[in-house]
């Protein structure tokens, strides 16, 4: 066994490291507080090849490796969770459209999507349809060689500038995947503001209003849409949700291990407190071992393994919980100065509880790691 | 090979089917076991253990609802490909 970053992999963190220190962590409170990312810094995203970076270079990714892939999560969640979510969304419906879209969709499309010329969203919850995703109310209706899809949908990270969504609909009743343009006719969406976390995600509400798709827009077939094309995207989102919580921790590690070092109380700096160094000690060792699993889960991908679906489920279950328990410790650490915009680890703490949520809430990790129990390591 | 192959589906699955001895025949939709989850790594499993990719038009619930099935996907796909599994 052997558990060490290659010499590229250990050169890619630090430039992705530099990047987030010098592009990203200095704005994301103002990003926070403005409830947008800039429309710059998804252009240098796109620049660097961050966007599409998991897709293979022939369908115009950046052939990113596993391990890769989840460095770069990790680095830009630890500078914005908001920005990170893009690289969740857009890599996520890219990469389930290069995987299940038919020959003539992928023709046209692959490689705008695979390089993040155009920006991708999921459109899966609705306002009655969160964790249980077959229920969603979104109709499809074949008409000659064409779709009609009327719906609504709720909570899109991104949905305010995407220019693609996958969509969850029935189609008699099969739930079954497209990729609707939002140029499409019947299209329209609405931001959605004063969200607690990740607020600067441009979020959105979309209505499809009879929105008329040519047959190519079908992601896999019929009554698939599930299980196996959301199963996709939902798979690889969670791998990045998981690195982007690792990136949520050590954001929170890194802003106490200073904060504790200048700051002092009763003569002596905080860190020097037993209680205080067995906060910070879970802090670390949960990062660590969250960080653990995030490799398991990415050498298994790395590989093809059949187990790594279910090894991405327990890094994610634990990951994301590990964000929350370190967030909410961070601002304890700062006592009232954690609770102003002073310091960063309030949004920490407001973005911790994204993580735990999307892609799968800590209840349904749960039910569905146990009942999808990873084999023996 | 066609016994081989199906021994290995069998193995797979089997950790997903404690405690009843899957038949070659037996319909493991039937059964209750399968969520998406399951139907997705199922998926994976098949293509690479025995090394060919699933298309979006071969999604169907037939091809992986027995045993047999998926020996019978598996052999159209790898004779089609020429690859020995």
């Amino acid at each position: 066994m052997k558990l060490e970053l290659s010499d590229a992999q250990k050169q890619a963190r630090l430039r992705f490291r530099e990047f987030v220190q010098q592009r990203v962590a200095p704005y994301a409170g103002g990003w926070d507080r403005e409830e947008r990312v800039p429309l710059d810094v998804i252009d240098q995203l796109r620049s660097h090849g961050y966007l599409g970076a998991p897709l293979p270079v022939d369908s115009g990714g950046g052939g990113m490796d596993a391990i890769t892939y989840g460095l770069l999560t990790e680095e830009i969640g630890r500078g914005c969770s908001s920005l990170r979510s893009l690289l969740t969304v857009h890599d996520m419906v890219a990469f389930a459209v290069r995987r299940w879209g038919n020959a003539e969709l992928k023709a046209g499309l692959a490689a705008r999507l695979g390089s993040g010329e155009a920006l991708c969203a999921l459109a899966l919850s609705e306002a009655d349809a969160g964790s249980d995703a077959a229920s969603v109310r979104t109709e499809a209706v074949r008409e000659g060689d064409e779709y009609v899809i009327t719906g609504r949908k709720k909570w899109i990270t991104f949905g305010q500038i995407a220019d693609f969504f996958l969509v969850l609909a029935r189609l008699e009743d099969k739930l079954t995947a497209f990729l609707v343009p939002s140029t499409t006719p019947g299209f329209s969406r609405t931001p959605m503001h004063g969200i607690v976390g990740t607020r600067a995600s441009l979020m959105a509400e979309l209505e499809f209003n009879g929105c008329r798709l040519a047959s190519r827009h079908l992601v896999g077939r019929p009554g698939f849409g599930l299980s196996h094309v959301f199963s996709t995207a939902l798979d690889l989102g969670r791998y990045s949700v998981a690195w982007g919580a690792v990136g949520i921790a050590q954001a929170c590690l890194d802003a106490c291990l200073e904060y504790t070092a200048n700051r002092r109380q009763f003569g002596v700096p905080l860190r020097d407190h037993q209680l205080i160094q067995r906060k910070l000690t879970d802090m670390i060792v949960n990062t660590r071992a969250a960080r653990l699993l995030c490799y398991r889960a990415g050498y298994l991908r790395e590989i093809g393994d059949a187990e790594a679906m279910a090894e991405t489920l327990v890094a994610k279950y634990f990951a994301s919980q590990a964000a929350v328990s370190a967030a909410n410790d961070a601002v304890h650490l700062h006592g009232g100065n954690g609770l102003t915009e002073d310091y960063p680890v309030a949004r920490y703490l407001r973005d911790s509880k994204v993580v735990e949520i999307i892609e799968g809430s800590t209840e349904i990790q749960q039910i569905t790691i146990a009942r999808n129990p990873p084999g023996e390591l | 090979m066609a016994d081989n192959r199906k021994a290995r589906i069998k193995e797979f699955l089997s950790r997903f089917f404690r405690n009843h001895e899957l038949k070659d025949d037996e319909d493991i939709f039937a059964l209750g076991f399968v969520n998406s989850l399951l139907a997705l790594q199922l998926v994976n499993f098949l293509e690479g253990e025995f090394g060919f990719t699933i298309e979006d038009d071969e999604l169907d619930f037939e091809n992986f609802r027995t045993i047999q099935n998926m020996d019978a996907l598996i052999e159209r796909k790898t004779s089609a490909a020429g690859v020995a599994v």
